[in-house]
């Protein structure tokens, strides 16, 4: 307790030297002022870089059914929007379009200042719900084929595009199949540290789970947990067998 | 520039003006081993141990275990310079009681042995209990009393002998070390590979008496003593009304058997005792995305620290010396790297260090001064460093040797414990905190996540 006491009074005595200092320095600065000299005229600003967002509403729709794609944009004096649509109105607007598939619209922004993207996925889910390929196939055998886990790159957590297809499929089948709980288990590769990687792939399950609240299942149907780099399904040194490991597996509850 | 050197003035000034008015300032702590760094081999205590007597034939075989044993210890100490016995006298003049020593004193501290000082004894076997009389004596002084005059009873086993020799030892660096303990009768828990689950097991500090403690079936993982060596919490996945997750587990070294700790929604996982022992910090999701949370040790009123959605949280530690702060792991700013906090999440802060990412593991040393560390280096091995809290000076311990992580302080603060692949394999390994001193616990299967008790 007493050195505490003593080195706290020595910082205090340090602080006002310090503030001392503080103030002969300020003072120096402010002589100095009168001597600079006027800063040069900024140089000419360049042309404003174009901005742009796209929306779907709704961004998922049946098939058969429409959405409607938003955009606005900023300093753009072209708008091309692909596919099917083509060139649209800057700066802002709205068009339908009817995918028969899920389809990723992209906006490209272009002006003065360079170009801008943004892109927006619309999924359409097939008419009829997925039926069973036959009639003695059991709900492990369904599961097993038509739900697919969704993979991630090294150290992330975020939904990749094809993670995206693969979940937009896990989607239809859990809405096709609305007794059907399932757990997420976030795995991860053996190249990151233990502690680590059991939080990394509990953030990977939760990626995934958010992502299909985001299409409308319900929370409450998917649980979630972490092996980490615990029980992998590849035990090789290389990155196929690395990628392997890094996913959100999903295995039906019963 | 000028108000630059103005302020670089003004700073040496105030400096000048501190150490003019500044009391002497105290000097470091005897186990602050990074500032005394490589340096301390040059004031190691060069001690004679000769072989110690046994006075009847029971105690011949116990001899040659407890003299290992004994010189192991001290020798692995990192206070001791041991004097090898070649350098020694003839051993038919080996004393094994002080009063032996009269007139021989410059047989041994004269060149080639050049010994300061001597532990010295001898044994003898009564019926079932193992009787040592050890010393350690000043050699540039017989005429004092002998610094330590000890008789240290047990067991007449081989397991007896061990642990007399760790007791006497802990005596002896003790007395050498400024008061601070020996770590002889410390122990090692870690995990172990069986089939394709792990169990705990436990070992003494120098690898000897492996056990295993747990049998779940599972993965049990991140173990970590309680400071009073009575518990280990640790992570493990015990299924519960058919959901598996990470929770955290309760083992009791008393009663011999998992403990009921409550389970949290959510991966639980990484805990870390308060240097108190009344509660555990750790990473939950429970509400979400792995944050820092910290519950009593009886596993009630967990309360949330950290608040970073879209980032894992994770790898908290106590400053054992104060218990009032928390370092731990994020990747909030991308790779995981070393934040600090106070025991109520309140002054957040990175522990920035330029030029290195993926930082993991980290472990804060008994003084309450150093961070030790694992760094994933862009090739993908994985070194440990120290570092030093106030100052952010680094010291790297591991170079060009596979994968070194998860290290662990000693109580004494002078010796790592940690997991390395160099071999090819998973192993333990124990070193000094300066890097030297490598020594290799476990030699089969899978063993990794590695914990020194606090005593």
């Amino acid at each position: 307790m007493e050195s505490s006491t003593e080195s706290s009074s020595l910082r205090k005595f340090a602080l006002i030297l310090t503030v001392a200092a503080l103030t002969v320095v300020i003072g120096a600065c402010q002589k100095k002022v009168a001597a600079v000299p006027p800063k040069p005229a900024p140089p000419p600003a360049a042309p404003a870089a174009p901005t742009v967002t796209l929306t779907a509403s709704p961004d998922f729709i049946t098939q058969g059914q429409q959405s409607t794609l938003h955009w606005t944009s900023q300093n753009a004096t072209t708008l091309d929007l692909e596919p099917t649509v083509g060139s649209v109105q800057p700066p802002s607007g709205s068009t339908s379009v009817t995918p028969s598939e899920s389809t990723t619209y992209t906006i490209t922004a272009t002006g003065p200042g360079g170009n801008a993207v943004d892109t927006v996925r619309v999924t359409v889910s097939p008419k009829s719900a997925p039926q069973p390929s036959a009639p003695s196939a059991t709900l492990e055998e369904l599961f097993a084929q038509n739900v697919k886990d969704a993979f991630f790159n090294f150290n992330m957590a975020n939904i990749r595009p094809d993670a995206r297809v693969a979940l937009t499929q896990d989607a239809a089948f859990l809405r096709a199949h609305p007794n059907v709980d399932v757990t997420i288990e976030g795995h991860c590769d053996e190249r990151g540290s233990l502690e680590y990687n059991l939080a990394l792939g509990q953030r990977r399950a939760n990626a995934a789970k958010n992502f299909l609240i985001s299409l409308g299942i319900n929370p409450d149907r998917m649980r979630t947990m972490s092996w980490g780099k615990e029980h992998p399904f590849c035990t090789e040194h290389n990155e196929t067998c690395w990628q392997e490991n890094r996913r959100a597996h999903f295995v039906l509850a019963h | 520039m000028k108000p630059i050197r103005w302020i670089g003035w003004t700073v040496m000034v105030a400096l000048a003006g501190l150490a003019l008015w500044a009391r002497p300032a105290p000097s470091p702590a005897p186990q602050d081993w990074f500032r005394t760094g490589t340096g301390l081999g040059v004031s190691k205590v060069r001690l004679a141990v000769p072989n110690f007597g046994a006075t009847n034939a029971a105690a011949q075989p116990l001899e040659k275990v407890f003299d290992k044993v004994l010189w192991d210890d001290l020798a692995y100490s990192g206070v001791i310079q041991m004097v090898s016995k070649s350098f020694y006298p003839l051993p038919s003049t080996w004393p094994t009681q002080p009063s032996q020593l009269q007139g021989q004193e410059k047989q041994w501290t004269q060149t080639p042995a050049n010994a300061a000082m001597m532990a010295l004894g001898n044994m003898a076997v009564s019926g079932s209990s193992l009787s040592v009389s050890g010393w350690l004596v000043d050699l540039t002084n017989t005429s004092a009393p002998p610094m330590l005059s000890k008789v240290y009873t047990g067991d007449a086993t081989a397991e007896g002998a061990r642990l007399l020799a760790h007791e006497m030892s802990n005596d002896i660096v003790s007395l050498l070390s400024g008061g601070v303990p020996g770590i002889a009768l410390t122990h090692i828990v870690y995990s172990h590979q069986v089939g394709k689950n792990a169990e705990l097991s436990v070992m003494d500090y120098d690898g000897a008496n492996k056990h295993q403690i747990t049998d779940l079936h599972t993965e049990s993982i991140m173990a970590r003593w309680s400071p009073d060596a009575g518990e280990i919490a640790f992570t493990c996945f015990v299924p519960y009304r058919g959901v598996v997750s990470a929770q955290l587990c309760l083992y009791s070294m008393a009663a011999k058997r998992v403990m009921y700790f409550p389970r949290f929604p959510g991966t639980n996982s990484a805990p870390a005792w308060s240097p108190s022992g009344r509660e555990l910090a750790f990473s939950s999701s429970m509400r979400g995305d792995p944050e820092i949370w910290k519950v009593n040790s009886d596993g009630t009123h967990p309360v949330q620290l950290t608040f970073a959605p879209h980032s894992d949280n994770t790898s908290p530690v106590w400053n054992p010396k104060t218990g009032k702060q928390i370092v731990f792991v994020s990747d909030r700013g991308g790779l995981p790297g070393l934040y600090m906090m106070g025991e109520d999440g309140a002054d957040l802060v990175k522990i920035d260090l330029p030029g290195m990412g993926y930082i993991v593991d980290p472990a804060w040393s008994p003084n309450g001064q150093l961070l030790a560390f694992s760094w994933r280096r862009p090739n993908g091995n994985y070194d440990l460093y120290i570092m030093d809290i106030a100052t952010h000076q680094l010291l790297q311990l591991t170079r060009d040797a596979g994968r070194n992580e998860r290290p662990w302080w000693a109580p004494d603060g002078r010796h790592l414990v940690f997991q390395s692949d160099r071999t090819g394999t998973w192993q333990i390994w124990t070193m000094m905190a300066d890097g030297t001193g490598l020594r290799q616990l476990t030699h089969t299967g899978k063993n990794f996540s590695p914990n020194w008790s606090w005593k």
